[in-house]
Formats: structure tokens, C-alpha cells, sequence
């Protein structure tokens, strides 16, 4: 009884906390990540006060359907980013190990999984969810992630079967994917007791079409030489495009951004001072080490400036029409970077190389993203050949701090910087 | 012009002095506790030898894992980067290496001026390495200096199929308990370091010649096992644990 009078309490304070930022935010000429995470996940945290709905989402999932219905969309994978960069990836994967799951599995998976159990993290565990909603087409492990967490907390599970598009998107394919779209919406209607609202989701497809396309817009400027900002730049501004896509903010935030990087490209600001050298990088980041790691590639006058990772947040751009929101977004969704075969993800990526005119590829051989590491010794022999350009590959893990020896992948960055800058200066 | 290589590696600190393209000397003593101590010892040890006063060395460059613990050198530079300077050194046609040291093993190949044009690296794993070779010698209670010239005995080298140092070494105890002969189990450990790194050295993509390099290189009996596994024929130098220091004195002459 004193437990739930706390929480309720608890709860209460973070409602009015959210509300206070929301007020201040009003006078604020240019807000920041921050306050927007703090109202979003005040909002989230206090939602059974408002009487909104919570529901946890794959990153590759379709949100916009969510916020059309006023549900509060909760992202564990951005959870797990932030458990990395908290660097509590380490201690939460043991819990999970002890839990009886296998040091194997995902440590996306490990950390949310054993999270869940104790409340714990960077914010005290995430607010509980109504539902939980599972695409594939990011990897296989979301299926058992999403079911056993489905069980934990008894709630109902959608889940969003994207089959693999080797090279094209078929048309059986596009009426499978299509129809699940349809048995979501009936999901949604089930779940929130109400009817479904598609001018709504015309809006929300509005918005979100032109917050991915701001999203380019920020990424575009790495174009410049030297770049206004990095790839670990792109890696913290990223949070708003994956957890609120489809809402006004996102729009607002982007705008601003865009702009602050053009003002430093008009004054010749380089997120690396002395940029001389351009990578690309590959790869969920190595979270728990990214300051580390933008210094040691600094240090080198190197800077990340793009990366397929932040870049799949607009990486299907193309295949999204906003007057057919449905029937495209079941295409955008089934054509993501890890849903496609390795010689369609080879050409983006050299793509990339040419439009961001880098120097050298940096790929993460992610322990725990088994679709994004497969085939990545594949895609670099392609960058080799094709470009010519030096290629590192850093054996190391997203969240679980375990899986990395600095100083051995000190040894790697550097004899690879010594190689492009023998090249670079012949 | 007389410049300096130190290399601090896991295992053993080595020094090199050049002189106008000439190696003077070279010593190796076991790093220890303390890299940076290992790495002046070595470097004065090395001067002693000759009769040479600090203040006649022009440059210093630094290299291996404590590369940033010898505070006297000049600059430093990775071992990817001294080890293909060494090995060019000591043969310009060499277009690939195979380093095997105490706790990496690492496959170079390199361009027709002797730079680096790619590398690969393990280091996740002791297996493959000289640590990997330390533990074995301690089971079979030999001493590791005379691991390649008894396994070249061996007609029938044991097979080693764990992944993992520590469960080797537990294959091994029970290979020794099942009575197979000593000579049999050490060529089977050198069939299985030479498994590991030749795999690694495919990846790359690695072409003749090959110099194999590190200290494991003064150990016959993997040379052999890695020509075998590789089907490519292998050459050492007689300074093969001492290439990496000599590749950075010569890299220091041109600072």
C-alpha cells in the first residue's frame, strides 16, 4: 500500500517536472535534446495519469500509426544506447546472464531484458508499456525479445513481418507487408478502444516525411569541407528522428540544426579543428566509448563524417509517398539498410564514400548485431576494390563495455590512420 | 647518423641501433611490471654493450603495446607500421608478414615500396599467439626454447581442437595422461597456433614472399607447421624478434 502511494507520488512529480520543462521551453529561443528527452520521457513516465497509452517499438518499426492514435511510442533500443553510453551495459548484461540468458544474445536484448526486472538504468527503468510492437526487419532477435517481454508484463504483441528484400521489393511481398499494416491498425483500434483516425495519420505521415527529410538535411552538411559536425554528432542528435518521428517537435528540432550547421559551414567551423582527413563509419556506435573514440580519431586530424547508421533514419526516403502514407511506408519498412541483400548494402555504401568524399572506412564488427556485422568482411573487400580505400574493422560491442580492449583497438586506430596519412600525403 | 628503435611488447622489450643503414646491435630482456622501466633499461643496456653515450643517438622511436610509456623517444609508431619498416630492411622483396608475438598475432601486406597496405590483427583470442606457447610448455615441462626442435621429431602430430588457451591446455593434460608422445602433442600445438594464424592471413589475402616476424618466429617447429598449413614457403631472419626495434630505428633516421 505504501509502496503504490510512493510511486503514485513519484509519478505525480514527474508529470509536474515534464510540465514545468514544456512551460520553460516557451521561452527558450533554441531548445535542446535534452529538454525534448525530458519531456518525452516525463510524458511517457506519467502517462497512466493522463490516461495515454505506452507502447515499446522496434526502431525499425512503423511509428507513425502510434501517433495517430496519441500513443506514446518507447523506444528499449534508444534505452539500450543510453544504458551503453551510461556505461551500465556491462552490469545489466550480467544480470541477464545470471537470468539465464546467453552472453550470445544481443546486448540491446540482455540490458532491456534484465532492466525491466529491478527498474533499473540511467532513468530508473522504462515507464511500463500497454503494448508491444515488433518489426523484423531490423533482425530476428526482436521476435524473442518482444515475446518474452510480452509475457513479463502481459500485454498484447504485434508484431510486423518484413520479409528480406535480396534486390527487389516484390509484389507479393508489397501485399503481405501491406496487409499487416491494415491488421495493425485493427491491433491499434483493439488495444486504445477507439476508431482509428487516417485524416489524423495523414498529418502525422506529413510530418514525419518532412522530419526525414530535415534529417537528411542535417546529415547533408557533413558534405562540406571541413565538416560542421561528426558522425558522433550524428549519433546524439539521431534520438529525436528514432523516438518522436511524425510529431511537430521533431520538425522544430531539425530546423534548427540545420541551421546551426550551416551558420558553422558559413564561418568555417569543422567539428574536428584541422580536419584532414574524412571517414566513414559503419555500425551501431560503440556507445559506452564514443567520447574516446571521436578523441582518438581528433588526435589524428580525422573526423567521422557519415556514417550508414544515423543515415538509415532517411535511408528510405525514396520509397515514401505521402498521398499513398500506407502502402509506401509498408515498402519504406521492408526496404531498410539491414533488410536488403550485401550487394545492395555495398552500393550505398559506396554511395556514401563518393557523395561524402571520405579518405577511409571504419566498420564496427558489432558482437551483437548479428544482421549488421554478417557480410560486413563481404562489403569492405567491395569498398577495397572498387575505391580502393583503407578499411579498419574494430571488434567490439554496442552496450556490453566487456567486449573492448582500448588498448588494442588504440593499436588498430593508429597503425590505419598511419596508412591513410602515407597515402593521403604521397 | 646513429638512431634508436625500442619496442615494448607484452612479453619482451627490445632495442635496435642503426647507423647509416647498418644494425649495430640489438637486445631483448622480459618487460616486467613496469614498460616504461623496461623500456630505458633495454635502451641503456644496448648502448652499454657498444660503448655508446646516449648523446651520440640522434633520434629514438618508440613502438609495441608500451609505445607511449618510453617518454625518451622522439616519436612512435606502431608495430604494424616498424615491423614492415624492419622487414623491408632486412629484405626488400618481401611483400608479406606474419607477426606472431606474446599476445597478438597480426598478417601485413605490403606494397612494392615496403608500406603497409593492409593489415589484420587478433587480439581477441591467446590462442595463436606466444602467451598461448608459455602455457603449453608449462604443462608439457619443457622448456619453450626447445619446443621447435622437438617437434620436427613428430610423425604424427596430435590434434589440438579447442578454440580456447585454457581449455588447450586441458586437451593437452589429457593427451599427456593418455600417454601420447611429447614430441606428438607439440607438434599438434604448433599445427593448431598455425591453423589459427594462417586462417587470419587468408583473410587478407596474403602473397609470397612472406617473412615471418615476433618472437614465436624463432620457433621452428611453427614456421614449418604454418609453411604446411599456408602451402607458401616462409623466410626468418635471424633477427626476427628484433624487427620491430629495427624497423624503428631505421623509421627514427628518417624523422
Amino acid at each position: 500500500m505504501k509502496k503504490s502511494i510512493s510511486d503514485f507520488l513519484k509519478m505525480v512529480l514527474i508529470f509536474l517536472a515534464g510540465k514545468f520543462k514544456k512551460f520553460t521551453m516557451r521561452f527558450k529561443k533554441s531548445k535542446t535534446m535534452k529538454d525534448y528527452m525530458m519531456v518525452y520521457y516525463s510524458d511517457a513516465k506519467s502517462a497512466r495519469l493522463t490516461g495515454r497509452k505506452v507502447a515499446w517499438i522496434t526502431s525499425g518499426g512503423p511509428v507513425e500509426p502510434l501517433i495517430a492514435m496519441n500513443v506514446i511510442p518507447i523506444y528499449p533500443e534508444n534505452h539500450g544506447a543510453m544504458i551503453g553510453a551510461s556505461k551500465m551495459g556491462g552490469s545489466l548484461c550480467e544480470k541477464a546472464e545470471a537470468m539465464g540468458y546467453s552472453a550470445d544474445l544481443c546486448s540491446y536484448a540482455r540490458s532491456d531484458i534484465s532492466c525491466a526486472t529491478i527498474n533499473g538504468g540511467p532513468i530508473g527503468g522504462l515507464p511500463k508499456p500497454d503494448m508491444l510492437v515488433c518489426c523484423n526487419n531490423i533482425c530476428g532477435t526482436v521476435l524473442k525479445w518482444y515475446e518474452v517481454q510480452a509475457r513479463y508484463f502481459n500485454v498484447p504483441l504485434f508484431i510486423l513481418d518484413t520479409p528480406f528484400c535480396h534486390t527487389e521489393y516484390t509484389n507479393e511481398a508489397a501485399k503481405y507487408v501491406r496487409a499487416q499494416f491494415d491488421e495493425y491498425i485493427v491491433f491499434l483500434e483493439k488495444v486504445c478502444k477507439k476508431k482509428f483516425d487516417f485524416e489524423r495519420l495523414k498529418e502525422v505521415g506529413h510530418l514525419s516525411h518532412q522530419g526525414q527529410l530535415l534529417w537528411q538535411a542535417v546529415l547533408d552538411t557533413a558534405t562540406n569541407k571541413p565538416s560542421p559536425m561528426s558522425a558522433f554528432d550524428a549519433f546524439y542528435h539521431l534520438a529525436l528522428i528514432v523516438t518522436l518521428r511524425g510529431t511537430q517537435d521533431v520538425i522544430d528540432y531539425y530546423t534548427q540544426l540545420v541551421a546551426y550547421m550551416k551558420n558553422r559551414i558559413a564561418r568555417g567551423i569543422g567539428a574536428v579543428p584541422n580536419e584532414k582527413y574524412r571517414l566513414l563509419w559503419d555500425n551501431i556506435p560503440i556507445w559506452h566509448r564514443t567520447r574516446w573514440l571521436s578523441e582518438k580519431f581528433a588526435a589524428h586530424n580525422a573526423c567521422l563524417v557519415a556514417d550508414t547508421y544515423t543515415t538509415a533514419w532517411c535511408g528510405a526516403l525514396k520509397y515514401i509517398d505521402e498521398n499513398r502514407f500506407l502502402d509506401s511506408a509498408a515498402e519504406a519498412h521492408a526496404r531498410i539498410y539491414l533488410n536488403i541483400g550485401i550487394d545492395e548494402m555495398a552500393k550505398m555504401v559506396l554511395e556514401m564514400i563518393d557523395k561524402y568524399d571520405v579518405d577511409g572506412f571504419v566498420l564496427h564488427s558489432n558482437r551483437s548485431c548479428k544482421p549488421y556485422s554478417f557480410g560486413q568482411l563481404d562489403i569492405q573487400r567491395i569498398v577495397e576494390k572498387e575505391r580502393g580505400i583503407p578499411c579498419l574493422m574494430l571488434e567490439a560491442d554496442m552496450t556490453d563495455e566487456r567486449s573492448f580492449s582500448e588498448s588494442q583497438i588504440s593499436t588498430r586506430i593508429d597503425a590505419f590512420m598511419e596508412i591513410i596519412k602515407e597515402r593521403k600525403n604521397k | 647518423m646513429r638512431t634508436a628503435g625500442i619496442d615494448i611488447g607484452s612479453i619482451t622489450a627490445k632495442a635496435a641501433i642503426v647507423e647509416n643503414g647498418k644494425i649495430l646491435n640489438t637486445k631483448v630482456i622480459f618487460t616486467g611490471y613496469n614498460a616504461e622501466a623496461a623500456g630505458l633499461k633495454v635502451y641503456e643496456e644496448v648502448l652499454k654493450e657498444n660503448s655508446l653515450s646516449k648523446s651520440s643517438v640522434r633520434k629514438i622511436v618508440s613502438t609495441g603495446y608500451g609505445r607511449n610509456s618510453v617518454k625518451f623517444a622522439d616519436k612512435s609508431f606502431t608495430e604494424i607500421m616498424c615491423h614492415a619498416a624492419g622487414a623491408h630492411h632486412l629484405n626488400a622483396h618481401i611483400r608479406s608478414i606474419i607477426d606472431i608475438g606474446g599476445q597478438d598475432s597480426k598478417a601485413i601486406v605490403l606494397d612494392d615500396q615496403g608500406k603497409v597496405k593492409n593489415f589484420v590483427m587478433n587480439d581477441k583470442c591467446a590462442a595463436g599467439t606466444g602467451r598461448f606457447l608459455e602455457v603449453m610448455a608449462r604443462a608439457l615441462e619443457v622448456n619453450l626454447d626447445e619446443f621447435g626442435a622437438i617437434s620436427i621429431k613428430s610423425k604424427n602430430p596430435s590434434k589440438i581442437s579447442s578454440l580456447c588457451t585454457v581449455f588447450a591446455e586441458s586437451e593437452v593434460i589429457s593427451l599427456i595422461a593418455k600417454g601420447e608422445k611429447r614430441q606428438d602433442i607439440i607438434a599438434g600445438i604448433h599445427e593448431s597456433i598455425a591453423a589459427r594464424v594462417s586462417s587470419m592471413s587468408a583473410r587478407l589475402g596474403i602473397t609470397e614472399p612472406i617473412m615471418v616476424t615476433g618472437g614465436v618466429a624463432r620457433n621452428i617447429g611453427v614456421v614449418r607447421a604454418l609453411e604446411k598449413k599456408l602451402g607458401m614457403k616462409i623466410e626468418v631472419s635471424s633477427y626476427a624478434q628484433v624487427t620491430g626495434a629495427i624497423g624503428a630505428a631505421f623509421l627514427a633516421a628518417s624523422l
